[in-house]
């Protein structure tokens, strides 16, 4: 233990430099975690965003993009499916429940999305988790509005209040539905789910403010329909953007997919969440590979770094190695000196990593999550990132015995003699 | 160690040392014996051996042929971790310059040796503690006061440095002292000083010692006196004169 303390010792003495590789290794060590951080967490939120659902069903399209659209709320979509063949499909015999969706529709950025009360009956997240009201109940009236927990927390709503939704998906609306104005009538608990970000309306609702509409745009100021006489017009929506579909058993989702896909009225498609997800990650994987390929070359820069220190240090400390090797010490314990300074830089760097990662987390989340409903969980590091530090320890480890070899080899040609 | 007491406490017969293979031999020594006890003064001219003779003596470098045997331990033999724990034991190694561990304090540095050598330790314990050991060896050599352990050896004169470094190689009372021209860096005062300090340490716990200069001035206190030219055979390829000795 003597040695580790002298290698204690020596590091102090050169603080500065060990002080800079010491925050080089911890920058690097951040990055990598946080790289790690960002894909497994976002991964863990995708995953957690739907289940319970067999199918999803849209407009003939991408698969990947359908269910962006449809579970994500990002994107949107290029074709409705008509209400009709959404009647037809839905009264297939081996269907539970359905919960139709129709988006396009934006409050201050934060998407709009008409359903029906099946949606609060058969959404599932996480662990097939219902979703649960914070405070009223689903929307009862024509001009109800049920907000997600971000948006309430966010935007600072309670029941009760009045809001006007804006036609279109943009940051900055132009056209705003401002003669219909939707009363907040309940807000759902935080699902950490793209739900925590949505506005959910009836589909009357929907249909309600668009009903006078044509292609886009609103009808002249004089011709609108008033709030009550719209009441009095057949709601009945024209079109729905997609709808999920719970079947009575998992062994007839084939069938039912091939019957969606099949139709014969209208080009629709039918994806499983799962696979879908699946070919999400294989697209993802590639900028994912390119991340930790760079936070990876970071970690070995910060390690090339700390070698370089080290070497260079080592010329100069040749008369302290002789001095050592008079005093009693063994090459061997030379060698494990140089070793552990090394190791000591590294377990401080991963240190002043973690301390880093956990400080720009807690600093990041509220945005992360606001912007992009990703919630990276402030936890303590798991299986997972202990074994990328021991990998960078086990490197650091490699990495010192370069110095560690070169001063021990230095030793013993230098005897108690050293030259300069 | 008590069937050895009779034994010198340094004994070289037929050593040749050649830094490399091929190269001529810088040390051939037929015979060198130092009793225990002994104060004894090597004098020679620069790169004639003396370095490399203290480091054969001192079990760091091994010699090609022939046998050095240090306190009744044959080293040629002996494998490389026994030399070296032989050496944290018994030897105490004060250099020219540089003596001293930068990062360390002055306490720090003269207990040293104890950290390394379970003898050297309980030696020091036996006399009331590694650090009281410490302080009353750098007491004895003028440097008693308090304010002085705590420092580090940049703070120090040239003069203090040798000083504490004669404190380290004295720590847990080694046999065996080798000092190598510790005095080339001091004034002619401080070298007649220094020296007067370590040779009667020496004397008070009959410590071996084998000290190394090429200045004749300072032979006189000392037992014996070996010229270099008179012991070794092989002429150092830098050493000016004639140098075959004897
Ligand atoms: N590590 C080494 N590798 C090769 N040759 C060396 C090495 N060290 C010393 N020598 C050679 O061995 C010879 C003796 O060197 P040494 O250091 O023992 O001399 P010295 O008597 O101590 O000289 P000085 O009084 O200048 O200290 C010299 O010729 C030197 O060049
Ligand atoms: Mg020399």
């Amino acid at each position: 233990m003597a040695i580790v303390r002298l290698a204690l010792c020596s590091l102090r003495n050169r603080w500065v430099t060990a002080t800079l590789t010491l925050f080089a290794i911890g920058f690097s060590v951040a990055l990598l975690l946080a790289v790690e951080k960002l894909r497994t967490e976002t991964r863990a939120s995708f995953a957690h965003t739907i289940s319970g659902t067999d199918l999803v069903v849209g407009a003939r399209g991408g698969s990947v993009q359908l269910l962006l659209y449809s579970v994500f709320r990002i994107g949107g979509a290029t074709h409705n499916i008509s209400w009709e063949s959404y009647q037809d499909i839905r009264n297939h015999p081996r269907i539970a429940w359905t919960i139709p969706l129709s988006l396009g529709d934006s409050h201050r950025g934060y998407p709009v999305m008409g359903t029906n009360l099946d949606y609060f009956r058969h959404y599932r997240f996480g662990r097939e988790q219902s979703l649960q009201f914070e405070a009223g109940g689903p929307f009862n009236d024509l001009f109800d509005v049920v907000l997600g927990a971000e948006v309430a927390h966010r935007l600072g709503y309670e029941l009760g209040d009045m809001i006007v939704i804006a036609h279109g998906t943009g940051k900055v609306a132009f056209l705003e539905h401002d003669d219909m104005p939707f009363r907040v009538a309940g807000i759902l608990k935080r699902t950490g789910t793209p739900v925590d970000r949505t506005l959910h309306i009836s589909l009357d609702g929907m249909e309600a403010i668009h009903v006078d509409w044509h292609g886009g745009t609103p009808p002249p100021p004089g011709r609108r329909l008033s709030p009550g006489e719209v009441r009095q017009v057949d709601l009945t929506p024209r079109s729905i953007t997609a709808f999920l579909v719970g079947l009575d058993s998992r062994a007839a989702t084939f069938q039912v997919q091939r019957h969606v896909n099949g139709y014969r009225q209208e080009p629709m498609l039918a994806i499983l969440p799962g696979v879908a997800l699946h070919e999400l990650w294989s697209l993802m994987g590639v900028a994912e590979q390119a991340l930790l390929l760079v936070s990876g070359a970071v970690v070995a820069v910060g390690l090339i770094g700390t070698l370089a220190v080290m070497l260079a240090g080592l010329n100069e400390r040749r008369r302290e190695m002789a001095i050592l090797r008079s005093v009693g010490a063994r090459p061997r314990q030379i060698f494990l000196l140089l070793v552990s300074e090394t190791l000591a830089l590294a377990l401080a760097g991963i240190v002043a990593g973690l301390g880093m990662l956990y400080l720009s987390l807690h600093l990041v989340q509220p945005v992360v999550q606001s912007r992009f409903g990703i919630r990276l969980a402030v936890t303590a590091p798991g299986w997972h990132e202990l074994a990328l530090l021991s990998l960078f320890l086990a490197a650091a480890l490699l990495v010192s015995l370069i110095p560690a070899y070169r001063a021990y080899r230095n030793s013993l040609a230098d005897g108690l003699n050293p030259r300069i | 160690m008590s069937a050895s007491t009779q034994q010198p406490a340094i004994e070289v017969r037929d050593l040749a040392f050649r830094w490399h293979a091929g190269a001529p031999p810088v040390l051939d020594i037929p015979e060198l014996i130092v009793e225990r006890g002994q104060r004894v003064f090597i004098l020679g001219a620069s790169g004639t051996g003396k370095s490399t003779l203290l480091n054969l003596l001192g079990g760091v470098l091994r010699p090609g042929q022939g046998e050095v045997t240090l306190l009744g331990q044959p080293l040629r033999t002996l494998r490389g971790w026994r030399r070296d724990a032989l050496r944290a034991d018994h030897v105490g190694f004060i250099f020219q310059m540089f003596n001293l561990i930068p990062y360390l304090d002055v306490l720090s540095n003269v207990t040293l040796p104890s950290r390394f050598s379970a003898a050297r330790r309980e030696r020091a314990n036996a006399r009331g503690g590694v650090e009281a050991e410490g302080m009353r060896l750098l007491a004895h050599l003028g440097l008693g006061d308090r304010s002085m352990l705590g420092r580090r050896p940049t703070e120090l004169s040239v003069g203090q440095q040798q000083r504490v470094a004669a404190a380290r190689a004295l720590m847990g009372a080694p046999e065996v002292v080798i000092a190598d021209e510790p005095t080339s860096a001091l004034d002619a005062g401080h070298k007649g000083a220094f020296l007067e300090l370590l040779l009667s340490e020496c004397a008070t716990f009959g410590t071996t010692l084998v000290f190394v200069s090429h200045d004749r001035a300072l032979a006189r206190p000392f037992d014996r006196v070996i010229a270099m030219a008179d012991i070794n055979r092989a002429g150092a390829g830098g050493a000016p004169g004639g140098a075959h000795g004897g």
